[in-house]
């Protein structure tokens, strides 16, 4: 089981390895499968603090009723771009990020299959960013309308300016940069895995990308169709979902949603991943039911696909309908109940310790599962009319996203940095940004189910005088939330520059090598990994599905 | 051995691709699809253009209930006209027959072609609201400056739910002058 630990003896003395292009056209070039997995992590990192920004301008806003400091059209624009920011800019690259570093570190892989496709997508990637961003100083403004863009609201002169079409092109450079993701992914975790590896001996992370993949293939394509569909109506004349040309604004959230829904989970699916890969280590035990948490993660995914009308149960959908999509929504929180048991069940009487990417995962647990409380709640139909378009509705997919997604993004950083650039982060600091964040994450968000409740709408930069004091108190929480993360800024800095000096072992956590093949490589990583393909794979993870 | 891995990947991002460009194609399938499935037993949506023009049948009028039916009048934000009902709402008995005017004027010098779109609140009952005749029913020309009153002819079906006591429905003017029209 531990006889991977001394496999990298091989390569180690490599003759052939050759390292990056000097200079800065090394970054623009580059095909190696850990310079892209850097560059979007960091790109990923920037629009975190630039959606975060846009975040901090909408609480700074509403903090107090009335109008302070925006306008209502650059309030609707920052709720917009903050939702498309965050979503198509820092967690899905961030995640494709953590793929390209991981994916062939875990499974034995030189790097991604197609090495070129993957230099293109991240830049891509960058182009379509930029393009949304130049929206924001365009006349009119950027789109105002919601990062969902509905009909017709979205295609009102009032709501969009001149930025539609720019919007629009730029989701198709997101989306193409997404699909050629997912095929490098798809085709790495298929034909680059080391002979030793069978599929059900991948780790979680590996899976639930791999199941991620697919998603993305299925639906960016279906996005990109419907934002088309919103192009030609608006230039072209067609009628999809004009109403006076015998089109159906109704038919675009349906679209809509049918990509809608499975991009949620390919926003957590992965997020699943690494906390199955954390935990175990910080357990000290085997993750418990691998085998469960592969076919849950897979029933998730089937399940996106046949709920997606639960996010417009008030559009007058007959009673059948709206029957149909609350049961199968309910069903979700069985796999999902599978997953955060086996998280629990691996702590369970595991010798645990507290360093900061295990902290991270377990307010993960904790909160995400908070999150998929109020879902449920939501699931169900007739108490959704009450739900609906509130701030309880901000309050549910903020927990499952930011003490979620983003949490088990940090966890990662944390967990993988000092292996990836062979210093240790300060963990001293770590713990602080920890405990600062989560506090006020929940400062932030908590109090916005009781506004959610007392009926306060989304996306209203300005609000009745009842809803004062929660406000105030969320905003404070946010704005708490926003500073905190400079010391996560500072910490990836510092550690990137040498962190505390100390040198870390290849395992660098203790025994981690039993877990996972990445910790059999020397730390840092070098440049070029696993030439030789290892012959053993670590089985620790895997142990009770054999 | 290095080559045929390189042929494999390509073999399959290949096939990848075609499944994402297949499910573009997917995406504008689910506009037909929509419309099949709204016809659906179980779903029986009324898509805004739905034309049901019915049939004047003599039905037993209920004198004992009343139902109120609000007339509302809307016009899309670039449509250059006035737009009203003679009277914004009515009690009426269902199975009697009611004939209500609206006015419309073409404020521009010129001509204008306008299409007028229902919906009902509560959406369901759509399917009770018989209509005999409606300026809905087809594209409205209007020369320039022209004032048009148009009846609306309808009758509430008996078989209503009893538990509907109020029923809005509104009309949406959109210029469709420059626009396309299916059909």
């Amino acid at each position: 089981m531990s006889a991977a630990v001394d496999e990298h003896d091989h390569h180690a003395d490599d003759h052939h390895d050759h390292g990056p292009e000097k200079g800065l056209l090394r970054w623009v070039i580059t095909t190696n499968h850990k310079d892209i997995g850097t560059m979007y992590l960091l790109f990923a990192l920037a629009m975190f603090f630039i959606g975060g920004t846009m975040a901090m301008v909408i609480r700074a806003e509403l903090f107090e009723p009335g109008l302070q400091f925006v306008d209502p059209a650059f309030f609707n624009s920052m709720t917009t771009m903050h939702a498309l920011v965050m979503v198509f800019g820092a967690v899905m690259p961030a995640f494709v990020g953590l793929a390209n570093w991981q994916i062939p570190l875990m499974i034995g892989a030189t790097d991604m299959a197609l090495p070129r496709m993957n230099n293109m997508s991240f830049w891509m990637l960058v182009a379509g960013v930029l393009l949304l961003a130049s929206t924001l100083f365009m006349e009119g403004g950027a789109p105002n309308g919601g990062w969902t863009l509905y009909p017709p609201l979205v295609l009102q002169p009032i709501t969009v300016g001149k930025a539609l079409p720019f919007a629009i092109f730029s989701v198709h450079l997101l989306g193409i940069s997404s699909i050629m993701g997912a095929i490098n992914i798809i085709a790495t975790i298929f034909n680059m895995r080391a002979p030793a590896m069978k599929m059900m001996d991948m780790p979680l992370f590996v899976w639930t990308w791999l199941i991620t993949a697919f998603l993305l293939i299925a639906v960016m394509p279906v996005f990109a169709g419907a934002v088309t569909m919103l192009l030609t109506d608006k230039f072209f004349h067609t009628s999809f979902f004009n109403a006076a040309g015998g089109g159906d604004p109704v038919l675009y959230e349906h679209i809509f949603w049918f990509f809608g829904h499975p991009e949620v989970y390919i926003m957590i699916l992965p997020t699943f991943g690494v906390a199955s890969t954390i935990i175990p280590v910080f357990a000290r035990k085997p993750l418990f039911g691998y085998a469960s948490m592969v076919w849950a993660t897979a029933s998730i995914a089937f399940l996106s696909f046949i709920v997606w009308a639960h996010h417009m149960f008030t559009v007058g959908m007959p009673i059948a309908g709206e029957l149909y999509f609350m049961y199968a929504t309910m069903i979700i929180a069985v796999p999902t109940g599978v997953k955060v048991f086996n998280w629990t069940a691996t702590m369970w009487k595991g010798a645990m310790t507290f360093e900061t990417p295990m902290l991270f995962s377990i307010a993960f647990v904790v909160l995400f599962t908070l999150g998929g409380f109020t879902g449920l709640m939501m699931s169900i139909a007739p108490s959704d009319f009450q739900y609906h378009d509130t701030y309880f509705i901000v309050a549910h997919f903020h927990y499952t996203l930011v003490p979620a997604s983003v949490f088990i993004l940090m966890a990662a950083g944390y967990f993988w940095l000092p292996k990836w650039t062979g210093h240790m982060y300060n963990e001293k600091i770590g713990q602080l940004h920890f405990w600062l964040s989560v506090i006020s994450v929940n400062i932030l968000f908590f109090p916005q189910h009781f506004l959610g409740l007392a009926g306060m709408p989304r996306r209203i930069p300005d609000y009745a005088v009842q809803f004062a004091d929660w406000n105030m108190i969320s905003s404070v929480g946010g704005f708490i939330f926003g500073a905190s993360q400079l010391l996560f800024l500072y910490i990836v800095i510092d550690t990137i520059r040498g962190g505390t000096g100390e040198k870390v072992s290849d395992e660098v956590w203790e025994d981690a090598a039993k877990h996972g093949l990445e910790w059999t490589l020397p730390s840092p990583t070098p440049y070029h990994t696993w030439t030789t393909p290892p012959t053993i794979v670590p089985t620790e993870h895997v142990l009770d599905s054999h | 051995m290095k080559d045929s891995v390189t042929n494999k990947n390509i073999k399959l991002a290949r096939t990848l691709l075609l499944v994402a460009v297949g499910m573009f194609g997917f995406g504008y399938a689910l506009v037909p699809i929509y419309d099949v499935l709204c016809e659906w037993k179980w779903i029986q949506r009324d898509r805004p253009d739905d034309i049901k023009k019915a049939p004047e049948i003599a039905y037993k009028v209920d004198v004992n209930r009343e139902v109120t039916v609000e007339f509302m009048t809307i016009l899309n934000e670039s449509t250059p006209m006035d737009f009203h009902a003679e009277t914004k709402s009515l009690k009426v008995h269902p199975g009697e027959y009611y004939t209500v005017n609206f006015y419309a004027k073409n404020k521009t010098n010129k001509e204008i072609k306008a299409r007028a779109i229902a919906s009902f609140s509560p959406a369901l009952i759509s399917q009770y609201f018989e209509k005999i005749e409606c300026f809905c029913f087809t594209e409205q020309n209007f020369k320039a400056n022209e004032v048009k009153i148009m009846p609306m002819r309808f009758v509430i079906n008996p078989e209503m739910p009893e538990q509907y006591k109020t029923i809005t429905l509104s009309y949406t003017f959109f210029d469709n002058t420059e626009r396309s029209v299916k059909n």
